[in-house]
Order: C-alpha cells, then sequence, then structure tokens
C-alpha cells in the first residue's frame, strides 16, 4: 500500500511516499515560507518523481497538531480533501508524536516540543518500550519552566527534540543539569517517513469530522467561557485549554 | 454548441463554508451552504480563528453535499473555481487548499476567483449581463461601484475610503443595542420609523463616485450620546430611519450619476447588503425613471455569500483560459482586475 504523509503543523514542511515499508521519498523543508504555497507543489513533484498517480494512493497520513493553527489546519484540509476525493483512510498523528520518534535508540524519555510562544512550549512525554513508541504524558501548551520542574522530579534522563533547542536549552539544563540531553541539528526536525510508519499502524479516522488537535480553545472562546463562568482569574484565555474541558 | 461546461464553486472567505455547481456559467445544479452564524453571534461578530476552525469542519461535508445534489460526478466537471481573495486570511486558506487538493486528485483546471467578481457574477445567475454594465456592490466589507465593458473585465469606478457600508451598519446597530448582525435589524426598524434626525451625506469630490461611511456611523453616535448626556429619548425605530436614509440616498445617487456618465445598459446591485429592502426600492424607483437602462437584482439566496456565484464568474474565467497552479495562495487583500 502506497502512503502519503504530509506535516505542516510547524516551521518544518515534510512530504513522504512510503510504500509498504519502504520510504520511497521524502521531502524536508525547514524555511519560514508559506506552507500553502509550497505543500501541494512538493506533493506533485514527490508522486511525479516516483512515478505514483494520486490514484494509486491507499492512506493519507496528517500531523495534525499541536503546532501553528494556520499550518495545522493547510495540512490537515490538504489531507482530508485528497483522503475524500480518492476516497481512501485518513490517519492523524501528533505532531508531537512524529518528532518523539526521532529519539528510537534512547533509553530515557523523551520530551519532543515545539516552541508556543510567550514562554511556552507544545510538548509530550515519550518512551519507546520494546521498539514500540509510547505516550506517557499527553500532548499539552505549558510553561517552559513549569515542564522542566515536572521532569526534573522524575529523576531520569530526558531527551529533548526541536528545532527550538536554542530558545530553552538554558531552561531546561539548568533545572535538570544532567539528566537533560538535546538532539543534534540532524535529528531535530520531523520525519515525515516516520510519520508515515506511525499512523499506518494506527486507527482510522472519518474523513469528514477530522479536524486538527489545536490542543487549546481558540482565544476568543477561552475567553467567553471564563466569562461565562464568571472567573476570569488573570485575564488570559489561554489560561484555559481543551485538557481542562475534558 | 460545444459540449456543457461544469463548474465546481468554493468559497470559504468570511464565516459560510460554501460549495456549488454550476452548468454553462448561467445554471446552478446546486448551491450548499453551512452558515456559521450562530457561533460567532455570541462573540458580536466574526472571530477569524474560530470561523477558520469551522471551515475546516465543513469544508468536505460541503463540497459532499454540492456535488451529490448536482448528480455531477468529477470526471465531468470542467474547472474547479475557488475564491482567493479578499477576505479573512486563515478562512480562505481552507477553500484555497481544498480546491487545489481537489483538482490535483482529478487533474482539473483550477481557476482563481476574485470575490467580488462572484457578487457580480451572482447576477448571471438570474439574468443575461448586458454589456457595458455597472455593478454596485454593497456588503459587510465591501461597499464598490464597478464598472464592466465585457465579461471578466472588472473597473472599479468608486470604492469607500474608509468603513463598508455593512460595517457602519453593524456599528450603528451595536450602538442601537440590535443583535448581531445588525444590518437586517436596522432595516426593519427603519420601516417603522420616520427619518426625523438631519444625518450627513458625504458626497466627497465633484464628480467622485467614492463612498465614506465613517463620518455618518460618527453623526449617528455622537446624536445617541448627546441625547442621552440631556436625558433625551431617541427612537431607534427613527434613528434607524434616518441613518438609512442617508446610507441609501449616497449609495443610489452615485450609482444613478455613474449609470448615465457610463452609458450603461445594465445596473447590478450585488452584496450582502443588497438584502436590504429599502436600497432595492429606492434603487428600483431611481432607476425606472432612467429609460432604457435594466435593473437587475438577485434573489437574497444569491446577494449573501455563496459557492454559485464563485463558480459562475470561475466558469467566465476558465473559458478565457485563465488558470492557477498548485502554488495558488490565498489574498486577503487581493485587488479587483
Ligand atoms: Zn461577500
Amino acid at each position: 500500500m502506497k502512503i502519503l504523509a504530509i506535516d505542516t503543523s510547524n516551521v518544518a514542511m515534510g512530504v513522504a511516499l512510503v510504500e509498504d515499508d519502504i520510504i520511497k521519498g521524502e521531502i524536508v523543508t525547514n524555511i519560514k515560507k508559506d506552507h500553502s504555497v509550497r505543500l501541494m507543489p512538493a506533493i506533485q513533484s514527490l508522486l511525479k518523481d516516483c512515478g505514483v498517480s494520486p490514484h494509486e494512493l491507499g492512506l493519507i497520513v496528517v500531523a495534525r497538531g499541536p503546532g501553528s493553527y494556520t499550518g495545522v489546519r493547510i495540512g490537515t484540509t490538504i489531507a482530508k480533501t485528497l483522503a475524500w476525493a480518492l476516497n481512501i483512510p485518513i490517519v492523524g498523528v501528533s505532531s508531537l508524536e512524529a518528532l518523539a520518534a526521532n529519539g528510537r535508540y534512547f533509553s530515557g524519555v523523551i520530551s519532543p516540543f515545539f516552541d508556543a510562544r510567550r514562554g511556552q512550549i507544545y510538548t509530550g512525554l515519550y518512551r519507546y518500550d520494546g521498539g514500540q513508541l509510547e505516550c506517557i504524558e499527553d500532548d499539552r501548551i505549558v510553561l517552559a519552566d513549569e515542564w522542566a520542574r515536572k521532569l526534573q522530579e522524575r529523576q531520569e534522563r530526558v531527551l529533548f527534540i526541536g528545532s527550538d533547542i536554542p530558545l530553552y536549552k538554558e531552561t531546561f539544563q539548568q533545572q535538570l543539569g544532567d539528566f537533560a540531553q538535546f538532539a543534534p541539528p540532524s535529528l531535530q526536525l520531523p520525519r515525515p517517513g516516520e510519520l508515515a510508519l506511525l499512523g499506518k499502524n494506527k486507527e482510522k479516522a472519518d474523513v469528514h469530522t477530522f479536524v486538527p488537535n489545536y490542543v487549546r480553545l481558540a482565544e476568543a472562546e477561552a475567553k467567553w467561557l471564563a466569562k461565562q463562568k464568571g472567573e476570569n482569574k488573570d485575564g488570559d484565555g489561554n489560561s484555559i485549554s481543551l485538557n481542562d474541558l475534558k | 454548441m460545444n459540449h456543457d461546461i461544469y463548474v465546481l464553486g468554493i468559497e470559504t472567505s468570511c464565516d459560510e463554508t460554501a460549495a456549488a455547481v454550476v452548468k454553462n456559467g448561467t445554471e446552478i445544479l446546486s448551491n450548499i451552504v453551512a452558515s456559521q452564524m450562530e457561533s460567532h453571534k455570541r462573540f458580536g461578530g466574526v472571530v477569524p480563528e474560530i470561523a477558520s476552525r469551522h471551515h475546516v469542519e465543513q469544508i468536505t461535508f460541503v463540497i459532499e453535499e454540492a456535488m451529490n445534489q448536482a448528480g455531477v460526478s468529477f470526471q465531468q466537471l470542467s474547472a474547479i473555481a475557488v475564491t482567493q481573495g479578499p477576505g479573512l486570511v486563515g478562512a480562505l486558506l481552507i477553500g484555497v487548499n481544498a480546491a487545489k487538493a481537489l483538482a490535483f486528485a482529478y487533474g482539473l483546471p483550477l481557476v482563481a476567483v476574485h470575490h467580488i467578481a462572484g457578487h457580480i457574477y451572482a447576477n448571471r445567475l438570474v439574468a443575461d449581463m448586458k454589456f457595458p454594465l455597472l455593478s454596485l456592490v454593497v456588503s459587510g466589507g465591501h461597499t464598490e461601484l464597478v464598472y464592466m465593458e465585457e465579461h471578466g473585465k472588472f473597473q472599479v469606478i468608486g470604492e469607500t475610503r474608509d468603513d463598508a457600508a455593512g460595517e457602519a451598519y453593524d456599528k450603528v446597530a451595536r450602538a442601537l443595542n440590535l443583535p448581531y448582525p445588525g444590518g437586517p435589524h436596522i432595516d426593519r426598524l427603519a420601516h417603522e420609523g420616520k427619518v426625523t434626525i438631519d444625518l450627513p451625506r458625504a458626497w466627497l469630490e465633484e464628480g467622485s463616485y467614492d463612498f465614506s461611511f465613517s463620518g455618518l456611523k460618527s453623526a449617528v453616535l455622537n446624536t445617541l450620546h448627546n441625547a442621552k448626556q440631556r436625558g433625551e429619548h431617541i427612537d431607534p425605530k427613527d434613528m434607524a430611519a434616518s441613518f438609512q436614509a442617508s446610507v441609501i440616498d449616497v449609495l443610489v445617487t452615485k450609482t444613478v450619476n455613474a449609470a448615465k456618465e457610463y452609458n450603461v445598459r445594465q445596473v447590478l446591485l450585488a452584496g450582502g447588503v443588497a438584502a436590504n429592502r429599502g436600497l432595492r426600492a429606492e434603487l428600483e424607483r431611481k432607476m425606472a425613471e432612467l429609460n432604457g437602462i435594466e435593473l437587475v437584482i438577485p434573489p437574497l439566496s444569491l446577494c449573501t455569500d455563496n459557492a454559485a456565484m464563485i463558480a459562475a464568474a470561475g466558469t467566465v474565467l476558465f473559458e478565457q483560459g485563465k488558470r492557477a497552479d498548485m502554488a495558488l495562495n490565498a489574498d486577503p487583500s487581493l485587488e479587483l482586475a
């Protein structure tokens, strides 16, 4: 089966074509340019290079967030529209899980992360167990300081992965000391090939109702909800996240 | 006669997720609109991030419904037309990328459509367009007079220098404590009230077809404020009637003057505010005085945002050989050209 994997959830853009267990091709760029302009041409060129027509595809796997709202929506929209048009299934994979896959040979826990501005990061905690990637702490948005303190309590080695390492290296190092390990540049970008392979074994989603995982509510909605509750404590709508509402 | 042209239109520029199939640029086979108005009501206006989220939720449902109702297969389509702009960028992106994915999956030509061109072409779904023509486009985001010499050729001869007419309606409605969206409420109240308050009309320079509504809006707000200070009561109905009279006076007078100067055969009304009964009635009355110029006003469902109008405009562009490629991007401030 031919799988097309798409990731535009953050700055890096990734597209992969995987057939059975062979990665036929990957395109990865890490530049701040419009995903909306570049994603379809990348898919077009990758399939053309591999000599595959869209109608030969059997599955679409997409990184469904967390990440940039706009980026995640572009990937999700193209993925679900393609899946619907081609009448093939769609699978969504956490953008963080796809990034965590780069830590395959690490024996401790893995914290993939993306900057979410104002000292916050999108992250979760993962671990390889018998070659299987497991999520041990759900994806979330959290203050990097707070996350570092939480990890410190574990007293085990943590591998941080992501191209935003330079922004938070000091924070993590200060809190975790030698427990903090950092992925080198060659392992900081999510591999769309990993995304395809992760998605292959996951449950298929309903195409029509498939939506990104934004992790948090739109700011206006969070504020509105807080107002309804009459407890707009700090005036910051971001204090309510989707996690809190579950 | 060549074979029939079927175009799928997609429109997501604001808070409506819409898809439609149009045959030969004139015949609606399906016209599906999923409105998000209920969702935005509680915020008193369209919240861009929330609009974008809803578009992702609705997009394939709406397209599927449009294809099913039309009873047309992708193989039968000649092209896919999509709104490229102007509008909310995050909202536009959903339509543009869905359209690109569909065009790619089926190897179909892709046509990018200007939202205002769509509003104008809504008229072609109810009447033949006779050139040269003039179109008055009035909506929440636009107030424009567009002159057309032939199909697909647009010349903006007048536009708003500040607020769009629809924006002024919304702001005045808020000042009168009317629910969102305020336009229809003002229109309703205006019919019950009397023009008792003298409000300004911005004619601008001699011969200009541009518009300006911010002065009028401020005058309404000031009048309300001053009355409140003095403890006087202003009947909202009379304020609505006076405000609406001022807006309509300017819109209709400039349209009629331009129609005469440009010697057009037809005047088209387009955009969401075309639903306004007061505007329709006054334009009809004034146009009747001009012999030989036909006035076309589409039904309400085609005045507000929809995708049939995008498919209709897209059909003409498709026939003229206009094509977009896979690098097509949303353009929130696209110019009409
Ligand atoms: Zn519109």
